[in-house]
């Protein structure tokens, strides 16, 4: 019987690998859900999740709308400016205002760290972090972590690698928890101040030159570049990122070797990676996002649909 | 706990204490009769008689009363979070007769009449406020505000607390000006590009929690910068809440050239570690921020040592408004006068004498602010506190009375307690 | 767990009884439809999985026709699941053909409340429409709460409500068996 022990996801720092692999297992299992003509189940018929959003997102939410969704759940979304908030109202008369109307599941992003597991003081259901600030991003990693074993068929002893801006990245810091507790090699690569001070004892190796990185790694995570880091001077300009971190086509071809390239997405084509290489049949980024949504699927029966079987 | 006033007719005789006035020099054991809050005999051997409350303080010390050189009291302004009435309150309970407040309330206490405002309040409190003017008028860090006429009106030192004073000639011409008057300037020392909005001391729990940190640079590189200033020309600096190693390092390193300056710590410096952020606890955010387990040990070793000179709360009221927000927005500060011994008394016994832990309530902060209490002589105005150095016990929220209730040692249990205060004719009985 | 409370246990049906039952299930199903060719046969995991691939397996040897298999895990169309209830392990489905126009042939180990029956039919409407369903079991216990009867039964066993019939396997369980359980 598959269970697991979680009673909330909230990050991957705290959940066993157990948990994680069973979370990914359902995955596959969701997966062929989704290759069916018809692609929804029935097995949260008559749940009601609340999508609680502070912070904007395109794709998480979509992914996980279409995911309670597929699961036949009730979906509520409330979308709250970070900002409405900050001025009267606090996290925990929010959140109880949502759940006197009777929720099943709450899944948030919000822009604090930490804020997730605050609201497990509040509230008595599940609740699932669609991202809190630069902490963690924990289905964004699984499904992560759900592509890697989809193309690799494990991730125990494989070569990670992770380049970006790692110091703003609640996706890196989920992937590095992750991946170190599925027995994966991890290697995180940026400019030396978008790195967090002691990151090595995540148990992550660290290094500046992503051509050490691409020989190192079986497959490599792209992050996104946030613009809005630029207009702050971390970063002088797309052009010098490009430069010394981008995952550019010649680059690619120099080194020769196969591997396989992963990003959350949105691209910037032609900042931290090319077209050709986002195009090319190395890149495993489109399956990451339909293992997204199985992968969301998967979190969502196994917080509510699974809980009650002996 | 009872509270009554003894301005009646309360006659109250300790017995079997042990009499400890630092100020004095007094180490030993007498009993001391108190007749309408004035302190009428000190000696051996008292006869009881019947219309005597009798307190037996065996294996008690009866010490000064404690004097706090930095709190916020909130008034005016903040009255939602404290005013000076609950705050006396607290104080009294924590066993402090004496608070300096700081001067960040609404409007800022940069004039000889909002000094004299929060003196004259005082009047009828159980406590008496030495109020802290600010350095730069309404803390704006511009222009230096009426400091000489606010030290007439009351005030004990000046500060720009809560905010650290970024303009480095500015610090230059309040050290200087402040030599006339012989009082110290407290500095926040923080700076706030290297602070870089963090919310927690960056190390290996910010990492874990993904909090932007505040690294101890921050702290360190402006400590430097007001010493480098007090070196050159002259002054009294007096550095508030200290909280990393390296600065004090820096502080031991200007120390030794001769510089002027005294430094305090806080009982939850002192105590806790960056651990007790894990949870994301609101509670434990403070500004500076509770640091690495290297930070508690120089500072618990720099107290045994004498580098830093007293215990200071920095007593924070916040509402719960302000705390139940997520971490990034909630507010900074701890309430800390109600568990302030019990918590600094429990990290300390084992390597300080009780005397020398008392001497950071009493004589050592007043050395700072140049003030003296009531002492413990015949015919003085009581201003004393009963300390039983052992005792065990839980600071539970009933111990709070504070108007606020932000603190992370709720639950914790603590070794010493304030066991009775007596000041101005109040008695505060935890017995 | 389950084998703490067993007060009573018999042998129903032994391994060449089984056997005997799954060969005349695979003969009627064949006999039973005129279009061999539109047959699909489809288990419901775990040990209808089993049976299923052993008719296929029958229809092979004596008629020389390879027959769809389909697997199906019936888990998302339960009715009962948050109610305390045994759950398959969660798995797959396999339906590796087109469900459209085909005669399909349900199989399970036991037929009882008639629940994974339906749950199994709703899901095969989510590969497609079936031209006809037809239902097998080894064992019909009873006990039906749902308006539903098989087509091919290996054998009838009406129990009591304490009763519980097993079945038991030997790809997964080691060897070929069926037993009655009493609690």
């Amino acid at each position: 019987m598959k269970k697991i022990e979680s009673k909330h996801l909230l990050g991957l720092e705290k959940i066993s690998k157990k948990d994680i692999e069973t979370i990914i297992d359902v995955g596959f299992t969701f997966r062929e859900v989704l290759e069916r003509p018809i692609k929804k189940v029935p097995v949260l018929n008559g749940k009601n999740i609340v999508n609680l959003f502070f912070e904007n997102s395109t794709r998480t939410k979509i992914s996980f709308e279409l995911a309670e969704k597929r699961l036949s759940a009730d979906v509520t979304n409330f979308s709250a400016s970070s900002s409405s908030v900050q001025k009267g109202e606090t996290l925990k008369d929010t959140i109880q205002n949502i759940h006197v109307m009777k929720m099943d599941c709450v899944v948030m992003r919000h822009p604090v760290p930490g804020s997730c597991l605050q609201l497990t003081n509040y509230v008595d259901v599940p609740i699932v972090n669609a991202g809190d600030g630069t902490h963690e991003h924990p289905t964004q990693a699984l499904l992560d972590m759900m592509s890697i074993k989809e193309r690799f068929g494990k991730i125990e002893g494989l070569n990670i690698g992770i380049v970006g801006d790692i110091l703003h990245s609640r996706v890196a810091l989920s992937n590095i928890y992750g991946l170190i507790k599925m027995g994966a090699n991890v290697k995180v690569c940026a400019p030396p101040h978008l790195l967090q001070r002691g990151i090595e004892k995540l148990g992550v190796s660290v290094c500046y030159d992503v051509d050490d990185l691409i020989d190192w790694a079986d497959a490599i995570n792209v992050l996104r570049i946030q613009r809005e880091r630029m207009g702050i001077g971390l970063i002088p300009s797309t052009r010098e990122y490009r430069t010394f971190f981008g995952i550019t086509n010649e680059r690619l071809a120099r080194h020769k070797k196969e591997l396989v390239i992963m990003h959350p997405g949105p691209i910037n084509r032609g900042v931290e990676i090319d077209s050709e290489v986002a195009d090319s049949d190395q890149a495993i980024i489109l399956d990451q996002v339909l293992n997204g949504v199985a992968v969301r699927m998967s979190v969502l029966y196994l917080l509510l649909g699974s809980k009650d079987f002996e | 706990m009872s509270k009554r006033t003894l301005n009646s007719k309360g006659n109250i005789l300790l017995k079997n204490g042990r009499i400890y006035d630092p100020f004095l020099l007094i180490n030993e054991k007498s009993d001391l009769l108190i007749s309408d809050g004035f302190i009428e005999e000190i000696k051996k051997d008292i006869k009881i008689k019947k219309d005597f409350d009798v307190i037996d303080c065996e294996g008690k010390i009866i010490t000064n009363g404690f004097v706090d050189i930095h709190a916020h009291f909130r008034e005016p302004g903040f009255e939602f979070k404290e005013t000076l009435e609950t705050g006396s309150t607290a104080a009294i309970h924590g066993g402090y007769t004496r608070v300096c407040t700081m001067p960040n309330t609404n409007p800022v206490i940069d004039t000889p009449e909002l000094v004299k405002f929060i003196i004259d309040s005082s009047i009828d409190l159980p406590i008496y406020i030495h109020p802290i003017g600010a350095i730069t008028k309404g803390q704006k860090g511009l222009e230096l505000a009426e400091i000489g006429q606010m030290i007439q009106a009351g005030a004990v030192a000046i500060s720009d607390d809560g905010l650290p004073l970024t303009n480095s000639q500015l610090m230059r011409y309040a050290l200087e000006y402040s030599k006339k008057f012989g009082i110290p300037v407290i500095n926040h020392a923080e700076d706030c590009c290297l602070v870089n909005q963090g919310t927690m001391h960056e190390g290996d729990v910010s990492l874990n929690l993904g909090l932007v940190g505040n690294p101890d640079i921050s702290e360190s590189t402006m400590i430097y910068r007001d010493l480098a200033i007090a070196d050159y020309v002259g002054g009294s600096l007096h550095i508030p809440h200290v909280s990393s190693s390296k600065s004090l390092d820096v502080i031991k390193f200007f120390k030794e050239k001769g510089v002027n300056v005294s430094v305090e710590v806080t009982p939850h410096h002192l105590a806790l570690t960056d651990k007790a952020l894990q949870s994301y606890d609101t509670n434990a955010k403070v500004a500076p921020p509770i640091r690495s387990d290297i930070d508690r040990e120089s500072i618990q070793n720099a107290v045994c040592s004498g580098l830093i000179n007293c215990i200071a709360t920095d007593h924070a009221p916040h509402s719960i408004v302000d705390k139940e927000r997520d971490f990034n927005n909630a507010s900074c500060g701890m309430i800390g006068l109600e568990s302030a011994f019990g918590v600094t008394n429990k990290v300390l016994k084992d390597k300080k004498t009780v005397e020398s832990i008392i001497d950071l309530f009493t004589i050592n902060p007043c050395k700072i602010i140049n003030i003296e209490p009531n002492l413990i002589m015949e015919k003085k105005l009581a201003e004393l506190n009963i300390i039983d150095p052992n005792i065990k016990w839980e600071f539970k929220p009933s111990s709070i009375k504070s108007k606020s209730s932000n603190s992370p040692f709720v639950g914790e249990k603590l070794i010493g307690k304030v066991m009775m205060t007596i000041n101005k004719g109040f008695c505060i009985n935890n017995f | 767990m389950e084998i703490n409370l067993h007060k009573n246990k018999s042998i129903l049906l032994n391994k060449e009884q089984i056997s005997n039952l799954i060969l005349r299930l695979s003969h009627e199903i064949i006999e039973s439809q005129k279009n061999i060719d539109s047959i699909a046969v489809v288990g419901i995991r775990t040990r209808g999985e089993i049976i299923a691939k052993r008719i296929i397996q029958n229809i092979y040897e004596n008629y020389k026709k390879k027959i769809d298999l389909g697997i199906l895990d019936v888990t998302f169309y339960r009715d009962d699941f948050s109610e305390n209830l045994g759950s398959p392990k969660v798995g797959p489905s396999d339906i590796p053909f087109n469900v459209n126009n085909k005669n399909i042939i349900l199989i399970d180990d036991v037929l009882y409340t008639g629940r994974t029956v339906r749950a199994a039919m709703d899901e095969l409407f989510a590969f497609g429409r079936p031209d006809s369903i037809k239902l097998g079991v080894l064992v019909d216990r009873g006990h039906r709460e749902l308006p539903i009867r098989a087509d091919f039964i290996g054998k009838n066993f009406p129990t009591s409500d304490n009763e519980h019939v097993h079945v038991l396997v030997s790809e997964i369980d080691g060897e070929d068996k069926v037993n009655l359980v009493k609690y």
